[in-house]
């Protein structure tokens, strides 16, 4: 080969290449972000450190959906998704609930161009899909989310999208952190708008207020 | 009697009425001031003892003022911590709720609405602080605005720590700049000095209802203030420095507050910082804050 060939199509260079790419491979652990406390040693005083766990709130549980029937007590039966879903083909032509006969007519639906089945599974209505069909259940909604929201996934991933509670100091004690559906309405995402709280107190208004108060207790005393 | 005695009398009279005259307000003061107090030394003068003899008197006055029963620590510095905290002005939506968390967990006045946090609602555009609205009360967030709150920066040059004439304020190991405000004097030298408008001044003995107490304090924080102090944001350190997170950031309901270990790599805020294009409020000033924003896009 020589020196004739441009320095890249060297295979010695080419197998650098390969190794440093699986070198990175082994090394890149995805980042574990849950699971109970576990100690880990190793620190330079020979001392425990514990660490703590990051607890992500779970997605809801299963979804129901209230029905006409009533229990003993008044309040209207709950039914899992599946108990109608089971009997009935899915239209996949039906892409919003205001097109819906029987359920669903009032769902307030924002999430750009998606339809139902984009993320209900019509294979099993009690869990989610993914784009690739396999399915999700509803406590791992992140999952699902996060394949078309990769920004805001890998934030989340490192802390900076979602409230939390908690130590920010995992050797001292855990932290919970919101997931997706905490903050966001699936069927609507936006934040929706709010009323601000804690208006800030004018302090002239204050002191004409407390001025007009001392005023009146000196009348009222005079009498 | 001869008129010389008749002189010497008139005079020694006088000047014994206008001596009494002259130590009257220290009869007074024995009601508002205890002696221990008058005595005490500069927070960083005070042996272990000393300080828990003060923090015991401190306690017991609350118990007495307030009718509640509160716990003062004084929890260090920790080694190898600097705090460091980041705003995504692209989430926050301006709720105030931050601003409502700071004045319920740092015991601020009732009647006053007083709180560290302040939020600028602003010109998209705009970076112009004093063009910043703090008093609207519309739904929040409105799309042509931006909002921001600013609070106390931890400078790393702080300019209210310079101007101070008794040395009552400083910046400790982990960033965060305290006032013993048994040692201010309260001449508002720093509330002038800060760019960020991030000191207040206790007008009046703050007014707070006993249940409303929050009874986990610190001596260098959130202790109830004596009227006529200085007071300002201490990221909460009778909560960070036991490894918590700030009441600010546990309020925010959009999470758009990161809060960490500056030195620790693998923080939070340090991936902020690597990742997101941050900036500081007024870095002309050379001032160095602790705390920056950013925007996502």
């Amino acid at each position: 080969m020589g020196l004739k060939a441009p320095l890249y199509f060297h295979p010695l260079v080419a197998v650098a290449f390969l190794s440093v790419g699986a070198w990175w491979l082994c090394a890149v652990e995805p980042q574990k972000t849950s699971g109970p406390a576990v100690p880990v040693s190793g620190s330079s005083t020979g001392a425990t450190l514990v660490r703590h766990a990051v607890n992500i709130k779970s997605g809801p549980e299963t979804p129901t959906v209230l029905t006409n029937a009533l229990t003993h007590t008044g309040e209207p039966v709950p039914v899992a998704c599946s108990t109608c879903h089971a009997t009935r083909t899915p239209d996949l032509a039906r892409r919003r609930a205001e097109e819906m006969k029987d359920f669903h007519q009032g769902l307030a639906y924002k999430h750009g161009d998606q339809t139902c089945l984009s993320c209900h599974n019509a294979a099993n209505y009690d869990t989610l899909h993914r784009a690739d069909g396999t399915s999700v259940d509803y406590p791992r909604v992140i999952e699902l989310c996060a394949q078309c929201h990769g920004p805001q996934h890998r934030d989340f991933q490192a802390g900076a999208h979602g409230g939390m509670n908690g130590y920010w100091d995992l050797s001292r004690g855990p932290r919970e952190r919101n997931t997706c559906v905490s903050c966001h309405d699936p069927h609507a995402p936006a934040y929706p708008k709010v009323r601000p709280v804690f208006a800030p107190v004018d302090r002239g208004a204050r002191q004409q207020h407390s001025r007009e108060q001392a005023h009146e207790a000196k009348e009222s005393a005079h009498e | 009697m001869t008129r010389r005695n008749a002189l010497k009398i008139a005079g020694a009279t006088l000047g014994a009425a206008a001596f009494a005259k002259a130590i009257a307000p220290i009869a007074e003061w024995g009601a508002e001031e205890s002696v221990d107090e008058f005595l005490q030394k500069h927070y960083r003068e005070l042996s272990p003892e000393a300080l828990a003899k003060v923090i015991t008197r401190l306690e017991q006055e609350t118990k007495e003022d307030y009718g509640a029963e509160v716990h003062i620590s004084d929890p260090r510095p920790q080694e190898g911590v600097k705090f460091g905290y980041a705003l995504n002005l692209s989430i926050c939506v301006g709720c105030r709720r931050c601003a409502e968390a700071c004045h319920k967990e740092n015991n601020h006045d009732r009647p006053s609405g007083n709180s560290y946090i302040r939020v600028l609602e602003m010109q998209k555009g705009s970076i112009d602080l004093a063009q910043g609205n703090v008093t609207y009360t519309h739904p929040v967030s409105d799309s042509e605005k931006y909002y921001m709150p600013v609070q106390c920066q931890q400078c790393d040059n702080p300019p209210c720590v310079h101007v101070c004439p008794v040395e009552a304020t400083w910046k400790e190991k982990d960033g965060i700049v305290v006032v013993d405000y048994n040692w201010c004097i309260g001449c508002r030298y720093c509330e002038a000095a800060c760019p960020y408008h991030a000191r207040r001044f206790n007008w009046t003995k703050p007014e707070i209802p006993k249940e409303e107490i929050n009874p986990v304090q610190a001596y260098l924080s959130n202790r109830i203030r004596p009227q006529g102090v200085m007071e300002k944001c201490t990221f909460c350190l009778h909560r960070t420095r036991e490894g918590r997170l700030p009441a600010c950031l546990e309020a925010c309901p959009t999470g758009a507050r990161v809060f960490g270990n500056l030195l620790d790599p693998k923080s939070e805020i340090r991936w902020v910082l690597a990742n997101k294009r941050v900036f500081v409020l007024k870095e002309e000033l050379g001032t160095k804050p602790s705390f920056f924003y950013f925007f996502d896009k």
